[in-house]
C-alpha cells in the first residue's frame, strides 16, 4: 500500500520538484530572463499573452489533427494493401523507407511553391511526416497473421479479402493504436514547422515573430503551450488506444 | 523397397485407372477380416499416386511421392509417420491449399482444384483470435462458407444456439462469453474443435491436435473427439505422431515413410465401437501400438 500510494505521488513531487528548483536557481544565481527566464516569469507571460496564444495554439491544434487525420487514413490504406500483397510491399518499400528518410523541414519550401502560404503547408507537413509509422505497423500486423489461421479459413474458401478484414485488420490494430502515438506526436512537430516557415498563424509562426522580436519571455510561454498541447494529444491517443484494444494488454507485463 | 508392405491397400491402388472422379461413391470390396459391411462404403478423400514438391523447398526433394491414400465417407483415418514425412502436406494436399505435381486428389467425388471448403481443420495451435468472445470464434466460419454467410445476421440466433450446444458437446458448456486467453490450453483446443465443426464440414482434418497437451487432457480430448466422431457422421483425417492416440481414435492408420513420405503400411483397427479409454490397457493394444512402433522405426531406418 505504501509504495502504491508513493507510484501516485512520485510524477508531482518530481515534476513540481523540477520547477521550484528552476525557480530557485534562477532567483539564487540571478540569471537574466533573456537567457532562463523563471517559470514564474513565463507563468506570467502566459497570462498576459493569453488570448494571443490561446488562438494560435487552436490553430496548430487544428492543423495537427487534419494532417494527422489525412495520416491515419491514408496509412491505413496503404499499410492494409502492403500488408496484404507481398509484391506490393516489396516493390514500394525502398521508395517509402527513402521518401521517410527526407527530412521534412526540407519539404517544407517546396509545398510553399505549391500552395503558397497558408492553411496547406502545415496540415501537409503534418501528415507527410507521420504517416510512415502507421504505414509501417498496420503492414506488419497484416503481414504477420499466423499461417494456420490462414489455412483454416482458406480451406473453408475465404478470399484474400475476407483473410485481411476478418483477421488481419483487426490483429495489426494493437500495432496500429501504439503507432498513433508516434504519429500524433510527429505530426505535431510537422504542423509547427510547416507554420513556422509558411504560415501567418499557428504557435510554430508566433514562435518565429517572437525571437525575431527577442521578446523571450513570449516564446517561454508558447513553448509551454506547446508542450501542454502535445501532452493533451497524446494522452488522447493513449487513452483511445487502451479502450480499443484492451484485448491486447493481457500481459503481466503491461500491467 | 518396403513397398510391398503395403498389403492390402496398396493392392487395391494398383487397380486404379488415372484419376476419372466419376469413379466414387462406388463400393468397394469389403476387406480381408473385416466381419460385415454395415452399408456400401464410397471414397471420400482420395489421393492417387501424388507427388508433391514445394515451390519454396530449397533442396527441390519431394515432400510427398507416389503417396497413394483411400479414405472411405464417414470413416476415422489417422497417418503416423516419424517427423518431417509430410503428413503436414498430406493435409494441406487433400483441403486444396496445395495442389500435386503429380498425380490427382479427390474429394467429395471431385478432383481438387481450388479449396475445398466442405472441410474442417484443427492443429495443435488452437489459433483462436483474441478480440473475439470464444462463441464469435467458433462462428468465425459461418462468415466464410456459403450458404451460412449470407444467412448469418438473419439467423444469428438458431447459430449460436447450435455452437452453444457443440460447446455442451465437448465440456465447455456456458464458457462462449469468455475470450480464448481466459481459458486453458485444453479447453482452447475444445473450442478450435468447436470452430472446425459449426459448419458440419463433410471432412474434419486434424493435424496432431492434441500434441500440446499434457496427458490426461489429451486423453480426455480423445473421448471428446470419439464422441464428436459418433455423433457427426463426419470423415476424419487425423495426423498424428502418437501411435495410441491413432489407435483408439481410427479405424484405419496409415504409416508413412520418411521424406519423401509415402504410405508404407495400412493398419485396419478393429475395436469395437463405443471404445473405452480401458482397451489402451488391453494386450491387444499394446500389441498394435507395438506394431505401429514396427512400422515408424523401419520407415526412419530407411530415411
Amino acid at each position: 500500500m505504501k509504495t502504491r500510494n508513493q507510484l501516485v505521488f512520485a510524477p508531482w513531487v518530481f515534476t513540481i520538484g523540477f520547477f521550484v528548483l528552476w525557480e530557485v536557481l534562477c532567483r539564487v544565481l540571478k540569471i537574466s530572463s533573456f537567457i532562463l527566464p523563471a517559470p514564474s516569469t513565463i507563468l506570467w507571460a502566459v497570462w498576459e499573452y493569453r488570448s494571443q496564444l490561446t488562438y494560435h495554439a487552436f490553430h496548430t491544434l487544428w492543423m495537427t489533427l487534419a494532417g494527422f487525420g489525412l495520416a491515419v487514413g491514408f496509412g491505413l490504406l496503404l499499410g492494409m494493401l502492403l500488408g496484404s500483397s507481398r509484391l506490393v510491399n516489396a516493390g514500394t518499400y525502398p521508395l517509402l523507407v527513402g521518401f521517410n528518410s527526407i527530412p521534412k523541414v526540407a519539404v517544407v519550401p517546396i509545398l510553399v511553391f505549391w500552395f503558397g502560404v497558408g492553411w496547406v503547408p502545415p496540415v501537409l507537413t503534418a501528415f507527410l511526416i507521420s504517416f510512415f509509422p502507421i504505414v509501417v505497423n498496420v503492414a506488419t500486423g497484416i503481414a504477420t497473421v499466423e499461417p494456420e489461421m490462414e489455412d483454416v479459413l482458406r480451406a473453408l474458401g475465404a478470399s484474400k479479402r475476407d483473410i485481411v478484414f476478418k483477421v488481419g485488420v483487426p490483429r495489426a490494430m494493437p500495432y496500429f493504436f501504439g503507432s498513433l502515438k508516434v504519429a500524433i506526436t510527429l505530426a505535431y512537430v510537422g504542423s509547427v514547422i510547416g507554420e513556422q516557415n509558411a504560415s501567418n498563424v499557428g504557435i510554430g509562426n508566433l514562435l518565429t515573430r517572437a525571437s525575431a522580436a527577442f521578446e523571450v519571455p513570449l516564446v517561454w510561454a508558447a513553448l509551454v503551450v506547446l508542450a501542454v498541447l502535445g501532452v493533451i494529444m497524446y494522452a488522447v491517443t493513449a487513452y483511445a488506444e487502451r479502450s480499443m484494444t484492451g484485448w491486447a494488454q493481457r500481459s503481466q507485463m503491461a500491467a | 523397397m518396403h513397398r510391398e508392405r503395403g498389403g492390402v491397400g496398396n493392392a487395391t491402388f494398383c487397380k486404379v485407372a488415372l484419376p476419372t472422379p466419376p469413379r466414387l461413391f462406388e463400393p468397394i470390396l469389403p476387406l480381408k477380416g473385416r466381419i460385415k459391411a454395415e452399408r456400401p462404403l464410397s471414397v471420400f478423400v482420395e489421393l492417387h499416386d501424388v507427388t508433391h514438391v514445394y515451390a519454396r523447398a530449397e533442396d527441390g526433394l519431394p515432400a510427398v511421392q507416389n503417396l497413394n491414400l483411400k479414405v472411405n465417407e464417414g470413416e476415422f483415418a489417422a497417418i503416423v509417420g516419424p517427423s518431417g514425412c509430410g503428413k503436414s502436406t498430406l493435409m494441406k494436399l487433400a483441403t486444396g491449399l496445395q495442389f500435386p505435381r503429380e498425380g490427382a486428389v479427390i474429394v467429395g467425388g471431385r478432383q481438387v482444384g481450388a479449396p475445398v471448403k466442405l472441410a474442417g481443420m484443427a492443429f495443435q495451435n488452437p489459433t483462436m483470435l483474441p478480440w473475439r468472445t470464444t462463441l464469435d470464434n467458433i462462428l468465425l466460419p459461418l462468415e466464410i462458407v456459403e450458404p451460412h454467410r449470407s444467412r448469418l445476421r438473419r439467423h444469428k440466433a438458431e447459430y449460436v444456439a447450435k455452437a452453444e450446444s457443440l460447446l455442451a458437446q465437448v465440456g465447455l458448456k456456458g464458457q462462449g462469453h469468455k475470450f480464448p486467453w481466459q481459458l486453458s490450453g485444453g479447453m482452447q483446443q475444445r473450442a478450435s474443435l468447436c470452430r472446425a465443426l459449426i459448419h458440419e464440414p463433410k471432412l474434419l482434418m486434424l493435424d496432431e491436435p492434441f500434441g500440446a497437451l499434457d496427458s490426461f487432457t489429451r486423453e480426455e480430448l480423445w473421448c471428446v473427439m470419439r464422441d464428436l466422431h459418433a455423433a457427426q457422421k463426419v470423415t476424419i483425417i487425423l495426423v498424428t505422431h502418437d501411435l495410441r492416440e491413432a489407435a483408439f481414435l481410427a479405424d484405419r492408420i496409415f504409416c508413412m515413410s520418411a521424406r519423401p513420405g509415402r504410405i508404407v503400411a495400412e493398419r485396419r483397427v478393429e475395436f469395437p465401437r463405443p471404445r473405452d479409454l480401458d482397451i489402451t490397457y488391453t494386450p491387444e493394444f499394446s500389441e498394435l501400438v507395438h506394431e505401429l512402433r514396427g512400422h515408424i522405426a523401419q520407415a526412419r531406418q530407411a530415411a
